[in-house]
């Protein structure tokens, strides 16, 4: 008896404790914790770049994959500490940021290809372009195109099943943008997943299956999967596969794109968050390189760097996903 | 203890009183859940209709709710859940009901001690485990012999989940046709009839009401079923009665909303508390059913 | 029976009998020799991944340095949070049933409840978890927010076998301690609850590892699955052990499938302990009694 009012007290106290901390930062001694949410795209890196950084650090990290639209969402209700991306912020989230009195600094931190990607044993798949990529995910074929051979006459006439990333997804923002032509536009009735490696199962299990996701899971897979050169539509360019170099030199159009962390303005006061970001854009360009995405160029990282100490707030993309934005205009932006 | 008038002093009356009240308010603890569930439910399920007409929701057999062309139908998930339970329910049931049926009629009573604990351990194990075993070892063994099998698909982790929920039917199978009395099953006897015939004319169709009320709360609780399906049913919406392609049901489109954290208030996170409800109402359904069948039966062999 | 019993007729019936029974019989064994066949090739998968730097390691990108201890710690800590929330809520209310309310209306209001509740799904106690702890009472996705969840979902059935243990104690020595002029609370403390304790500390057990191998409530409620330190408080980020399961199994690299399966051994070790634990203090104190 006693020790259920005991209890129930205790209860009662602790309860009445939780709300009152804030977000992202720890009790008193114990060491705090650094909030990240956002892209499945950017997660490995970011991923690689806590488990190097906690091995030698006492800071706590923690990693959500809510898709880039999620994070931004928590982001911008100072929710998280960092939000991963794979596209700009969008104006509707610069927006909730200000009503929210949340500044931000972004930092570019590395370049991706987004891979198109059928089974192994899709022999018939030699090469897409735009054109058919538009076909298959626009909203219009939303259970209308559900064959192969609707897509190119020629190929078989068996069901097409489709994987690619949910709404929330920067990566799916970019694809709708640059394939469909208007963001955020697409057919729904695909598996749609923020988890890149649903798709990727997906993908590897199922002989009819095609998908899209970030460079680095096609090249973590290479032996279960088989990627499609692309075509982006110009008058004589042929199919371009995307490898370190074609992203790196941008002939992989238009799927090569920028990937982001955006630190916000009052968690850059904190001292493990100045350390993090500092070993993000240090010991993090291999790291990017060993995930298997494209690492900006020495001068590119400096210049970030440079950025972050200053702390310059504010978007360098005035709002939305730019299809084609290649290292070098990033890096002219930033001069 | 110490021995004394059974009339207490005043503060000890008190103190029973409390004492009792607060026995009284952890009971009302269960009373209080369940109208928690109704009124989180219900509150999030009504927000949502005012955007949604529920015309929309029973009639559309499209599930987009997130994307450009927005479908608010109900069915994809619906039928997700219910192929993929009756899937398990095909081979839940003539397992168990087999199994319930030698456990009470033909074994030998050491025979059945041991046994039926065994079968009680399918129901222990973590569905977690299960998940594991329907991609590592279910969905690639199907593929060999189904062409063209989707590494996601309803056949795989209907199967397993179907193993998952024999205990249920064979548990409570046994226990109904081990209550129909001896004078009944003697009496059939005595009239010429075989051990089989008497259990396939007398014996089960005595129990059937006890049988029934176990095979519906097990199609309950394959419904209600996440993790096996959340792994390796797949995650897309679709309306269909194949089992090969990749679908998904309502507990895994859940999880899956859930596990981007969508935040309070927005169409987003409605939508999960529309299919819970939908999920709810369900297997509450199910759960009065099996009840009352099984109490007609427990009437019925009084 | 007819009176000119064929011979042939009659072995036949046999012949059906027998084949008849060998089904039946086949059917309880194919399903557990299948579970045999899980467990085995669990066994085989997890292989030479189980280490005691597998149960002290954190998770990692590269599987072969990933390790369960974050999982591990989660669901002790979760399990042990439950259980000081659920046990006594549970076994109040199992002894106001059985001892106070018997007949009453109330009594059989909350019977009905804990009956329904008993059925219904886990995923729909992680979104009452999720409106109700998370977001409503503000506890955000801390362990605080898990336990209460699943304190909930385990109540039924810490409720039900609490009950069935105070029903083994006999009405005689309830009413011998009445006779003796106990009041209600001093016979049901001093002489029931003793008594009972074998059977609801057993039950107990049960309901918690009901709790440890549960991931569908905790993922809706927020458990996150990359969380690469161990819970500092009860306000605290945190995973469970089926979570992080979840979590490898959907990674599509094979390295990271026999992490799954190791992470599976753990856990069914783990519930093997606490069902041989409850089985064992059940016996244990069996023996003890008088009558």
């Amino acid at each position: 008896m006693q020790y259920m009012i005991r209890a129930a007290l205790l209860l009662a106290a602790l309860a009445r404790c939780t709300r009152s901390q804030e977000p992202g930062q720890g009790s008193g001694a114990t060491p705090a914790v650094i909030a990240i949410d956002g892209s499945s795209t950017v997660f490995p890196i970011t991923e690689a770049v806590a488990e190097e950084f906690q091995k030698q650090h006492g800071a706590r990290v923690t990693i959500g994959v809510s898709g880039s639209g999620g994070g931004f969402k928590k982001f911008c209700k100072a929710e998280t500490a960092i939000s991963d991306a794979s596209r700009p912020i969008k104006a509707s989230e610069l927006a909730l940021c200000k009503e929210n009195h949340v500044d931000f600094i972004e930092l570019p931190v590395a370049y991706d290809g987004i891979a198109v990607v059928v089974h192994r044993d899709a022999g018939w798949v030699d090469q897409m372009t735009v054109a058919e990529l538009r076909r298959l995910w626009a909203p219009e074929a939303q259970g209308k195109i559900a064959r192969w051979s609707q897509v190119r006459t020629g190929w078989p006439d068996k069901e097409i099943h489709l994987f690619g990333p949910g709404v929330d997804s920067g990566t799916y923002d970019y694809f709708t943008e640059a394939v469909v032509g208007r963001e955020h536009s697409s057919r729904g009735d695909y598996t749609s997943s923020e988890d890149d490696n649903v798709l990727v199962q997906g993908i590897a299990t199922d002989p009819l299956a095609l998908g899209f996701f970030g460079f680095a899971y096609y090249v973590e897979n290479k032996t279960r999967l088989k990627i499609v050169p692309i075509a982006d539509g110009a008058p004589d360019s042929a199919a371009v596969t995307p490898t370190f170099q074609t992203v790196a030199n941008g002939t992989y159009r238009p799927l090569s794109r920028p990937l982001f962390i955006y630190v916000s303005r009052k968690a850059a006061d904190r001292t493990e968050v100045q350390q993090f970001v500092a070993f993000y854009l240090d010991a993090g360009r291999k790291l990017v390189k060993e995930v298997g995405y494209i690492p900006l160029p020495d001068r590119g990282y400096a210049l970030v760097q440079h950025r972050f100490s200053r702390r310059v707030t504010g978007s360098l993309f005035g709002s939305g996903a730019r299809v084609g934005v290649t290292i070098e205009e990033l890096l002219a932006r930033e001069q | 203890m110490k021995p004394g008038p059974a009339t207490l002093p005043r503060t000890g009356l008190i103190r029973e009183w409390i004492i009792e009240r607060a026995l009284l308010g952890s009971g009302m603890i269960a009373v209080v859940t369940t109208v928690a569930i109704v009124v989180v439910l219900a509150l999030e399920t009504v927000a949502f209709f005012r955007e949604v007409s529920l015309g929309q929701f029973l009639g559309d057999t499209q599930w987009t709710p997130l994307f450009a062309d927005k479908h608010f139908g109900i069915w994809p998930l619906l039928g997700g859940t219910l192929l993929t339970s009756a899937i398990a329910i095909a081979v839940a049931l003539p397992f168990g009901l087999l199994a319930a049926i030698y456990l009470s009629e033909f074994a030998a009573e050491g025979v059945r001690k041991a046994l039926k604990p065994m079968l009680e351990l399918l129901a222990g194990v973590p569905t977690i485990v299960y998940g594991y075993f329907a991609v590592v070892v279910v969905t690639p063994m199907l593929q060999r012999v189904i062409g063209g099998l989707a590494g996601f698909n309803a056949l795989g982790p209907g199967i397993v989940m179907g193993v998952m929920i024999i205990p249920m039917i064979s548990s409570l199978s046994e226990d109904a046709l081990h209550a129909v009395p001896m004078s009944v099953k003697e009496g059939a006897h005595a009239l010429g009839a075989t051990r089989l015939a008497t259990l396939l004319r007398v014996t089960i169709p005595s129990a059937f009401s006890g049988i029934t009320a176990s095979v519906v709360l097990a199609v309950s609780r394959a419904i209600g079923e996440t993790m096996i399906v959340a792994i390796a049913a797949g995650q897309q919406p679709r309306f269909t009665l194949d089992p090969r392609v990749p679908i998904e049901t309502m507990t895994a489109y859940i999880v899956q909303i859930s596990m981007g954290d969508t935040p309070t208030g927005t169409l987003e996170y409605r939508t999960i508390f529309v299919v819970g409800s939908t999920l709810f109402l369900m297997t509450f359904a199910m759960n009065i059913i099996s009840q009352r069948l099984a109490r007609r039966f427990r009437k019925g062999t009084a | 029976m007819s009176s000119t019993p064929r011979r042939d007729s009659v072995r036949n019936r046999r012949l059906l009998e027998r084949a008849f029974v060998a089904l039946c019989l086949l059917a309880v064994l194919l399903p557990l020799g299948l579970l045999a066949l899980l467990i085995g090739r669990v066994l085989v998968d997890a292989g030479g991944r189980l280490s005691w730097g597998f149960l002290t390691s954190y998770p990692s990108r590269r599987a072969a340095q990933a390790g369960i201890l974050p999982g591990l710690v989660g669901s002790l800590y979760l399990t042990g949070l439950t259980a000081t929330i659920a046990l006594p809520l549970g076994v109040g209310a199992a002894v106001y049933l059985e001892e106070y309310g018997r007949r009453g209306r109330l009594a059989h209001l909350i019977e009905i409840n804990i009956a329904n509740l008993a059925g219904v799904p886990s995923i729909i106690y992680g979104l009452l978890g999720l409106e109700l702890f998370v977001r409503t009472v503000g506890m955000e996705r801390s362990l605080l927010a898990g336990a209460c969840t699943m304190a909930l979902l385990i109540l039924p059935i810490v409720i039900m076998a609490s009950r069935e243990a105070l029903r083994t104690v006999p009405d005689t020595l309830r009413e011998s301690a009445f006779a003796l002029g106990g009041s209600h609370w001093q016979v049901v403390r001093q002489v029931v609850l003793p008594l009972a304790f074998p059977g609801i500390l057993t039950g107990s057990i049960l309901a918690v590892s009901r709790a440890i191998g549960e991931a569908a409530p905790l993922i809706v409620v927020g458990a996150l699955t990359y969380i690469a330190f161990l819970p500092r408080g009860i306000n605290s980020p945190f995973t469970v052990l089926p979570i992080q399961i979840f979590n490898w199994v959907s990674r599509p690299q094979e390295a990271f499938m026999v992490n799954a399966a190791a992470g599976i051994v753990v856990l069914l070790l783990t519930l093997l302990l606490l069902n041989g634990l409850a089985i064992y203090l059940r016996n244990r104190m069996q023996k003890r009694r008088y009558w």
